[in-house]
């Protein structure tokens, strides 16, 4: 029982780091329908451009202070990400309205070659870290209740509650704010949204910084946990299944998918697993969402498609 | 003046419904095979024949069967490298397997069982649509990609799944020259690509495009959309399958589960995004165009480098041409959203009004 419960909550913390990469997709999707799939590339550029930065800070400035130095790193892999988000709108996304969604998906999958090279050519290439001070040991809970308690990884612990946080603030913004009432107007419909004088452009930008913002959180997580490498670019082969299974137009969705893609790859792989000889999870979390889309075709939380002759 | 139908007049209904009804089209297109059959073989190096045309050769094939799914029946496959990886993998089973089992069998019942495997997951299209069905075809990708490397009887019990063949014979003659390699894989391609015309101008191809422009309006008009899909995903599965086959057993030799990794699905996308949606022709203009654009940025860019004068690495070399890979990718998408194919008819449409367009 206790090994069932410490698998589940693995793979619920595991999920809620699927969510993160999960919602950069959505968001864009939502916005633009663009079906981003350079969001692994984003995030492995945000990582290299964090991790270096924090490296160069106090190599340059002389600031020895972890956080301070960690804090300067990220604001400037923030505005590295605005900058890559503003060029990406001007360059490509400008000249590619009213195209297909073929077309686009594979425009963004341009993008992601691109910002591999250009990343790796600005950043190097071997495989640097993110020191972000978060704890690596894990921990035992509810040793009360069980027989020798439940063990967990705080840094998993620490991660998902980051991604949590970032989720919360996230939909706050989308609410309550101005700009994030004027993205949910584009995500409605774009032309009605112009009508009434909201920029499409400028939206475009502020959204891609958004997923920007994301992907670079992601970054910094997957980054500390995993070291930053190119194999980050995986991410976002792991997340997509999230992101159908949730639904394409669903914040929500994003998160609950990550859940439930998190939990089911975990307990598939330890239950499932050994009988068929191991490392089934990437395709066990496809097989998965394609069970619920054979149910819910729009995913779990996606708007109804309504097919009209 | 010389590209005009002025004159060729179709006296019956044979005449008026084929293949390439206007006759400079049929004389080039002969003039063509016989330039690849009987031209290349002495002019080309052996380094142009292993490096350039046997790849470019073998990925026209597997884009053909990938515009057969993407192009003209509308389903966006993710998994056309798992496709390839069935059919090559299947048809070393066959070839290994079973004493003096014939090359050219072999690879047909690869393509066979990647059929087989096609339709299986093909079945999710007749519910799940668009993007959704992209990703969604992606578990096809990993879920080969796992098979292969965990499941040591499709392997004939080799670590880690990497498998050769060698001694490859066709009809009694040997397949060991880059020569012959090329004149194996013209010849299928040829006849496989005559097949792919005419089914697309069929009954079953006229059901696709049907399929693609409006699934629902073609489910009304009597057409049914699960026949539709499932022969859609069978037949370029089958030909996606032939090509894997013969990616492995002629241009590779030697091979492991990661040559049919995702990128290879990916690439054979682009392939038929940049040569044209829905044409033919344009899997072959994708294909060469991804065949050849890799190779000439390798070589060039050390060039250029040292024109500039800065010295780069190999890996930043490599990098480079990511970027320059990524970037000519989107250019392309931007200038000409509708691929090569777009561009071969703009200009015949030219050719045909030159030099007095008015």
């Amino acid at each position: 029982m206790s090994f069932f419960l410490e698998t589940l909550f693995g793979g619920l913390m595991a999920g809620m780091l699927y969510s993160l990469v999960a919602l950069g997709f959505v968001l864009i999707y939502k916005a633009s329908g663009v079906f981003n799939f350079a969001q692994g590339a984003m995030v492995l550029f945000a990582a290299l451009a964090m991790a270096r930065f924090s490296e160069w800070v106090p190599l340059y400035t002389g600031i020895t202070n972890p956080i301070v130095a960690n804090l300067i790193a990220f604001v400037g892999a923030g505005v590295v990400m605005f900058v890559v988000a503003w060029v990406i709108e001007r360059l490509v996304l400008r000249h590619l309205v009213n195209q297909e969604g073929t077309t686009l998906l594979m425009a963004t999958l341009g993008i992601s070659y691109f910002m591999e090279g250009l990343g790796q050519s600005l950043f190097g290439n071997s495989i640097y870290t993110i020191d972000i001070g978060m704890p690596k040991d894990p921990v035992m809970i509810l040793e009360s209740f069980f027989e020798g308690g439940i063990l967990i990884n705080k840094e998993d612990f620490y991660a998902a509650i980051i991604a949590a946080a970032l989720v919360a603030l996230l939909s706050v913004f989308f609410q309550k704010t101005a700009t994030g009432r004027a993205l949910r107007a584009v995500a409605d419909d774009h032309q009605a949204a112009q009508s009434i004088g909201i920029p499409l452009n400028r939206i475009w930008v502020i959204v891609w910084c958004v997923a920007g913002v994301v992907a670079l959180v992601a970054g910094m997580i997957w980054g500390s946990k995993l070291g930053v490498q190119f194999s980050l670019t995986t991410v976002a082969l792991r997340a997509l299944p999230v992101v159908i299974l949730g639904g394409l137009t669903s914040v929500p969705g994003a998160i609950v998918g990550g859940l439930i893609i998190g939990v089911g790859e975990k307990l598939s792989e330890v239950f499932l697993g050994p009988y068929v000889g191991g490392g089934i999870e990437i395709w066990f979390a496809y097989v998965l969402a394609l069970g619920f889309l054979l149910i819910r075709p729009q995913g779990l939380f996606g708007e109804k498609i309504i097919d009209r002759v | 003046m010389f590209y005009r139908e002025n004159g060729q007049f179709k006296t019956s209904y044979r005449a008026d419904q084929q293949i390439f009804p206007i006759a400079q089209d049929r004389v080039a297109l002969f003039v063509l095979l016989a330039i690849a059959f009987l031209a290349v073989p002495f002019m080309a190096s052996d380094y142009i024949f292993r490096a350039i045309l046997i790849p470019f050769l073998i990925f026209s094939l597997a884009a053909v069967g990938v515009n057969i799914l993407v192009g003209y029946c509308g389903q966006i496959s993710l998994g056309s490298g798992a496709f390839m990886a069935v059919g090559a993998y299947a048809a070393y089973n066959f070839f290994v397997r079973v004493d003096g089992m014939p090359l050219l069998v072999a690879l047909i019942l690869g393509g066979v069982c990647a059929m087989l495997f096609g339709i299986l997951f093909g079945l999710p299209s007749l519910r799940v649509k668009g993007l959704y069905l992209a990703v969604a075809t992606l578990a096809a990708q990993f879920f080969s990609d796992w098979m292969f490397l965990r499941i040591q009887w499709f392997t004939n019990n080799s670590s880690s799944g990497s498998v050769s063949v060698s001694n490859l014979q066709v009809f009694g003659l040997s397949l060991e020259s880059p020569l012959a390699k090329y004149l194996f894989c013209l010849s299928l391609l040829a006849v496989i690509a005559l097949l792919a015309k005419n089914l697309v101008r069929g009954a079953v191809g006229r059901e696709w495009m049907a399929i693609r422009d409006m699934d629902v309006a073609a489910a009304v008009i009597g057409i049914r959309p699960m026949y539709a899909k499932l022969s859609a995903f069978a037949v370029s599965s089958f030909i996606v399958g032939v090509a894997g086959a013969l990616w492995a057993f002629i241009y590779l030799g030697a091979w492991e589960p990661a040559a049919f990794s995702v990128d290879q699905s990916f690439k054979l996308l682009f392939m038929v995004i940049i040569g044209g949606m829905g044409s033919i022709m344009g899997s072959f203009f994708g294909a060469a165009f991804i065949v050849i654009l890799p190779i000439a940025l390798s070589q060039f860019l050390p060039v250029l480098a040292s024109w500039v004068g800065i010295e780069i690495s190999t890996a930043g070399v490599s990098h480079a041409e990511l970027m320059v890979f990524g970037g000519l990718i989107v250019w392309f998408l931007i200038v000409e959203p509708h691929g090569l194919a777009k561009l071969w008819s703009i200009g015949k449409q030219k050719l045909r009004l030159w030099p007095f367009p008015h």
